[in-house]
C-alpha cells in the first residue's frame, strides 16, 4: 500500500478514536462511539498489515488470536466490582507492549539522532514503570498483597539510587545507542514502578489507576514518535490527556494533592488513621422503624459508598428503591466522585443493578437537593459524608468536597460497625440527633428494609 | 516524517484530548478509563510494524509477546467498555421492561 493511503487511513482511525471519546459525553451515544472506536482500531490494524506485508504472517496472526482470546474472555468474565483490577492489568500490558516496541526497535539496529534515542529511552522507562506499577496495583486490589501502604527501612535511599541509575542508563542509551543499556534501563524502571506504588494505601488506589492510565497513554505516544507513526502519537496523547485529567479530578475530590497521595507515606504520614471504635452513644433502630421513616417520606436520596459494593448489595438497594417508588416516593442517588475503587465506579455498579442513569446525580448537582430531601440514606459510606470536611480545619479530610447529607431532614446510616472509614476519623454526624443507625451487613439490612416497607 | 512535524501533531493532540475529555460525563468515568485504555492498545500497530521484517528469531519471539500483550489490551478494552455501556439505560428505556 502506498504511503499516502496509509497515512490517510491512519487519520481516519485517529478521527474514530476522537469520536469514541466524544461519544462518552452522554450515556445515550456512548455505546455507538465505542463501536466506532473499535472500527477505527480494526482499520488501523488492517492498514499496517497491508503496508508492511510481514514476513512471518502466520505467527503474527497466531499471536493476535491468542491475545484477542485472552482479552475477550477476561472482558466477558470480569465482575463489575473487579473492574479496577481489570483496567489496571490492561494498562499494564499496554505499557509493557510499548516498552517492548522501543526496546526491540533499538535491538533491530535502526539508529537515529540523539532526540530519537532519547525518546526511545523514555518510552522504555515509562512503559516499564506502567507495567510493574499496574501489576502491583492489581495485586493490591485483588488482595494478593496487603492494601496498606508498604514502606521498608531505607526505601527512600533505594528509590534515589534507582532513579539515579535509571537516568544514567537512559543517557547511556540516548548517547551510546546501547542495547545492554536499554535492558538495564528496563530492569531498573520495573523496580521504579514497584517503588512508586508500594507506599500508596488502598483508599488512594483510584488515583494510582488514573495515573497509570495516563502513563500508558504517554508510553504509546512516545513509541509513536520512535516509530514515526502519527496514529500512535494521536491515540497515545488522547489517552494521556484523559488519564491526566482524571487524576487531577480524583485528587481534587479527595481534597489532597497528587504529591501528598503518592509520597505521603514516605513522609511518615500514613493515610490510614485510627481504626478503634468509639463508645459514645448513638441512636440505633430496627428495620421496622427505619422502614416507617422511609415509607412516609416524599423524597429520599441514597448516598452509596464502597461498603455497598463489598456487600454486593446494589441489587437489594434497587429493590428497596422500587418498593419506595411504588409508594410514590421520589428516590435518587448521590454519587461522590471517589465512591468505589476507580473514577465513576459506583455508577457502573448501580447501572449493573438496572438503576436508570438519569437518577444517578453527581455531587455538584445533588448537594443543593439534600435540603429538600426528607431522608438521606447512607449505605456503606463514611468519609465522603463527613461534615468535618467543612467544619474542622484540623481534620485530615478538611477541604475534601463531600455530599451534604447533613442538610436532609433525617439521616439514616446503614453501617457494619462504629469503625471509622479509611481516613480513620470519627464522623460527628453519627451522633447528631437527626441521625439513626441500622447496624449490620448492608445486604442483610437492605433486605430487611425491603420486607418492612412492603409490610407498611 | 521529521521530528518537528511529529511534535506538532503531539502538541495539537494534547489540546484536542483536553477539550474532548473535559466534556465527558462524570457518570461515565469508568467507561472512559477502560475505553481510552482500549485506544492505547493501538500500540498493536507499532508492534506489528516492528515485527514485520525481523531476521533474528529471538527478537521475533519477543515481538510476538508484544503483539499478544497489545491485542489483550485492545480487544479486552473495547469489549469490557461495551459491556459496561450497554448497562447504562435511561428511565424511559427501562419502562417497557418493567
Amino acid at each position: 500500500m502506498n504511503e499516502d493511503w496509509t497515512a490517510l487511513l491512519y487519520l481516519v482511525a485517529a478521527v474514530c478514536f476522537i469520536i469514541a471519546l466524544k461519544g462518552l459525553s452522554s450515556p445515550k451515544r456512548a455505546r455507538l462511539g465505542n463501536v466506532i472506536g473499535a472500527a477505527g482500531a480494526l482499520v488501523a490494524v488492517l492498514v499496517v498489515f497491508a503496508a508492511e506485508r510481514p514476513d512471518r504472517l502466520v505467527w503474527i496472526l497466531l499471536a493476535i488470536a491468542v491475545g484477542g482470546g485472552i482479552g475477550l474472555i477476561a472482558a466477558r468474565r470480569v465482575a463489575m466490582t473487579a473492574m479496577p483490577q481489570m483496567v489496571a492489568l490492561f494498562n499494564g500490558v499496554g505499557g509493557a507492549a510499548g516498552a517492548l516496541v522501543a526496546l526491540l526497535e533499538l535491538a533491530e539496529g535502526t539508529g537515529g539522532g540523539l532526540a530519537h534515542l532519547g525518546v526511545l529511552a523514555f518510552t522504555v522507562l515509562i512503559g516499564s514503570v506502567t507495567f510493574s506499577g499496574s501489576v502491583l496495583t492489581f495485586a493490591k486490589l485483588q488482595e494478593i498483597v496487603t492494601g496498606r501502604p508498604m514502606i521498608f527501612p531505607g526505601m527512600r535511599w533505594v528509590a534515589i539510587a534507582v532513579v539515579a541509575g535509571s537516568l544514567g542508563t537512559g543517557i547511556w542509551v540516548a548517547v551510546g545507542s546501547s542495547v545492554l543499556g536499554a535492558v538495564l534501563l528496563a530492569v531498573l524502571t520495573l523496580g521504579l514502578g514497584l517503588l512508586l506504588v508500594l507506599p500508596v494505601g488502598g483508599a488512594d488506589v483510584p488515583i494510582v489507576i488514573s495515573l497509570l492510565n495516563a502513563f500508558s497513554g504517554i508510553t504509546v505516544a512516545a513509541s509513536g514518535y520512535v516509530l514515526s507513526n502519527t496514529l500512535l502519537i494521536v491515540a497515545g496523547t488522547l489517552v494521556g490527556a484523559s488519564g491526566t485529567l482524571l487524576t487531577k479530578m480524583m485528587a481534587d475530590a479527595m481534597g489532597r494533592s497528587l504529591v501528598n497521595i503518592m509520597f505521603g507515606a514516605f513522609a511518615g504520614g500514613s493515610t490510614l488513621g485510627s481504626t478503634t471504635e468509639s463508645d459514645r452513644p448513638v441512636r440505633s433502630a430496627g428495620a421496622a422503624d427505619i422502614a416507617i421513616l422511609l415509607g412516609y417520606a416524599r423524597r429520599v436520596i441514597v448516598a452509596p459508598g464502597y461498603g455497598l459494593a463489598v456487600a454486593q448489595a446494589q441489587h437489594t438497594l434497587r429493590d428497596l428503591a422500587d418498593e419506595l417508588e411504588r409508594r410514590g416516593i421520589e428516590v435518587s442517588y448521590a454519587i461522590h466522585p471517589v465512591a468505589g475503587r476507580m473514577p465513576g465506579h459506583m455508577n457502573v455498579l448501580l447501572a449493573e443493578a438496572d438503576v436508570p442513569y438519569d437518577k444517578l446525580k453527581e455531587m455538584a448537582q445533588v448537594n443543593p437537593e439534600f435540603r429538600t430531601a426528607d431522608v438521606a440514606l447512607v449505605v456503606g459510606a463514611n468519609d465522603v459524608v463527613n461534615p468535618a470536611a467543612h467544619a474542622s480545619p484540623g481534620s485530615p479530610i478538611y477541604g475534601m468536597p463531600i455530599l451534604d447529607v447533613e442538610h436532609a431532614g433525617q439521616v439514616v446510616f446503614l453501617k457494619r460497625s462504629m469503625r471509622p472509614g479509611f481516613a480513620g476519623i470519627e464522623n460527628e454526624l453519627l451522633f447528631d440527633p437527626k441521625t439513626t443507625l441500622l447496624f449490620g451487613d448492608a445486604k442483610d439490612s437492605l433486605g430487611k428494609l425491603v420486607a418492612a416497607v412492603k409490610g407498611l | 516524517m521529521d521530528g518537528i512535524a511529529l511534535l506538532t501533531i503531539f502538541v495539537l493532540a494534547v489540546f484536542v484530548g483536553y477539550e474532548v475529555i473535559s466534556k465527558v460525563s462524570t457518570t461515565l468515568h469508568t467507561p472512559l478509563m477502560s475505553g481510552s485504555n482500549a485506544i492505547s492498545g493501538i500500540v498493536l500497530v507499532g508492534t506489528i510494524a516492528v515485527a514485520a521484517h525481523t531476521e533474528s528469531t529471538a527478537l521475533f519471539v519477543l515481538e510476538l509477546i508484544a503483539i499478544m500483550l497489545a491485542t489483550i489490551n485492545l480487544v479486552g478494552g473495547f469489549v469490557v467498555t461495551d459491556r459496561m455501556l450497554q448497562m447504562f439505560r435511561s428511565r424511559k428505556e427501562k419502562e417497557p421492561r418493567a
